[in-house]
């Protein structure tokens, strides 16, 4: 497969047997021409944006805005300012948190989130929910993982301020409906924020066409590099909005007295960014759309069916999370074996799969597993890889039977 | 990296399959809950102390295979010690999975030394170690333990 050579992690040996990277849902490999962004960023251009008159800051700053631009084009959002450079998915959301809400939640207020949440997309509604006296309500889900929509009706009211619910359930795979929890939500004037840290690299995002107000990801799940991530919202909703923080690049001007801050996005960008991270993103963003995010779906798709089958056939194994509409995560737990055995009997197969509870306590409990062990996809695995998987299970049940 | 087989060694998965001691004492006069927060393994201990010696211990919880194994092992190697002497015996065992290679006092371990493979294993000395955190936590008086 041609696309593994842009992966030079890819190539390597681990405890002696060829890598089989199963863990893109924690993070994805990056390609070449990423890694090659950085270095030339660092190498040629190195300097900060915004406040020189000098040409390596105008290049730099021209990297940077143009980075914004691809992210834009990603997301279809109409306007760049509407893109907002953060650290990551956690960041983006405890933003909107910091901001949005402390703005708009008060006592007797309620918060909608879901059963499937990753940590990042509970803790901050819990955190401005004990703040602001307000409730966080929780959408239940089936045993396939799937959310029910009408339980989801019956949560809505003119109480609910806001409504955060993840894309892709990084833990289960699940694909939500996420036009349909927007428009619901919109009928009782609550904003939708979309955690789409599991979505953005695997299927296209149009935020228009979805008609959410706040959309979520992290670079390091699209090929980029860590530490940068971005929140896309409506450019009306982050006008209105207070800054999250204070400091240098989000002022018009400073006095003793009075601060006027600056104009979007970077009312919301205190601070010398991520530069390197952000052009390194808008790398990984050209990349990811060579390739095609249709494609990328599709083959994804294709592997997952084959993953499940395969999987399917182990006795004893259980897929947790089989919702009709899934993308490329196989959650699974075994009989008798715990995940932390399984990961690390897969480990010495060079096999990397996450184990534990993915960051979704509540989930796990729902689902009645202490944890599970979880391979994630991504366009650059194979079937072969989705077979190495199979006999490292094999392996496992062959320790402990 | 290490053989696979020096970390599930056949006895270790023999004390999984069939942990010792692993009940709730009626009338303890010591417990406490240790937790894993990386991988989501909790252990309930359960402690008889009469006259500075472990008179009875018992554990529950549900862990992977090498947590399980290491607290059924450990209940079997405190019960009838002093708490000094367990002390002690933490502080050897704790020495055996943090320096791989130190010269530890077998004879004082027992069996406790069919743990000594974890050591080539760094992501998992914590699920061998949280037994002995609570039951640190529980002679000390506090109700739970992390590894964290």
């Amino acid at each position: 497969m041609k696309i593994r050579k842009d992966f030079p992690v890819l190539a390597q040996t681990v405890h002696g047997k060829p890598l089989v990277y199963l863990d893109n849902a924690a993070t994805t490999q990056k390609p070449q021409a990423v890694i090659d962004t950085l270095v030339r960023y660092y190498t040629t251009e190195n300097a900060n944006i915004h406040r020189g008159v000098h040409t390596l800051s105008q290049l730099a700053t021209e990297d940077y805005e143009g980075a914004r631009g691809k992210v834009r084009r990603l997301l279809n959002a109409r306007e760049d300012r509407e893109i907002v450079f953060v650290r990551g998915t956690t960041e983006a959301i405890n933003l909107v948190a910091q901001t949005y809400g402390r703005q708009n939640v008060g006592p007797g207020d309620e918060i909608v989130i879901s059963a499937m949440e990753h940590h990042s997309n509970i803790v901050p509604w819990q955190m401005l929910c004990q703040e602001r006296r307000a409730l966080l309500k929780v959408v239940p889900c089936n045993d396939a993982g799937e959310l029910l929509l009408d339980e989801y009706e019956k949560l809505l009211s003119p109480r609910t301020k806001l409504v955060s619910i993840v894309h892709v359930s990084n833990a289960l795979g699940t694909i939500n409906p996420a036009k349909q929890l927007v428009d619901m939500a919109h009928r009782w004037g609550a904003p939708v924020l979309l955690d789409g840290a599991q979505a953005a690299a695997h299927m296209p995002v149009d935020v228009q066409a979805l008609g959410c107000d706040f959309y979520a990801f992290s670079g390091h799940k699209l090929y980029g590099p860590t530490g940068i991530g971005v929140l896309y919202g409506r450019a009306e909703l982050l006008e209105a909005m207070p800054p999250y923080q204070g400091g240098g690049d989000m002022i018009r001007s400073v006095t003793f007295e009075k601060t006027l801050y600056n104009s979007l996005p970077y009312k919301f960008e205190a601070g010398t960014p991520n530069i390197a991270g952000s052009i390194g993103l808008g790398t990984a963003i050209d990349y990811v759309n060579f390739i095609g995010l249709e494609r990328i779906a599709a083959y994804e798709d294709e592997l997952l069916t084959y993953g499940a089958d395969r999987l399917s056939s182990i006795e004893g194994l259980r897929i947790i999370g089989t919702a009709k509409e899934k993308a490329g995560i196989l959650s699974f737990v075994l009989d008798k074996v715990h995940p932390h055995d399984i990961g690390t009997i897969l480990d010495a197969e060079g096999v990397a799969v996450r184990t534990g509870h993915h960051c979704a306590q509540p989930l796990m409990d729902r689902f009645g597993v202490p944890a599970t062990a979880r391979a994630s996809l991504s366009f650059y695995n194979t079937k072969e890889e989705i077979d190495i998987l199979v006999k490292g299970i094999d392996r496992v049940l062959e320790v402990f039977s | 990296m290490a053989e696979l087989s020096h970390l599930y060694q056949e006895i270790l998965l023999e004390h999984n399959s069939k942990p010792r001691n692993f009940r709730k004492l009626e009338h303890p006069n010591h417990s406490a809950d240790g937790y894993n927060p990386l991988c989501g393994d909790r252990i309930n201990l359960y402690l008889d102390i009469k006259d500075g010696v472990v008179a009875d211990v018992g554990f529950q919880g549900s862990g992977c295979a090498i947590s399980r194994a290491a607290s059924s092992l450990m209940t079997q190697s405190i019960k009838g010690k002093t708490v000094a002497e367990a002390e002690q015996l933490f502080r050897e065992y704790r020495r055996m999975l943090t320096q791989p290679g130190a010269d530890v006092d077998g004879e004082l371990l027992g069996d406790l030394e069919f743990l000594a493979g974890v050591a080539a294993f760094p992501t998992r000395i914590k699920c061998a170690i949280l037994s002995w955190h609570t039951l640190q936590a529980a002679l000390e008086g506090k109700e739970t333990a992390t590894t964290e």
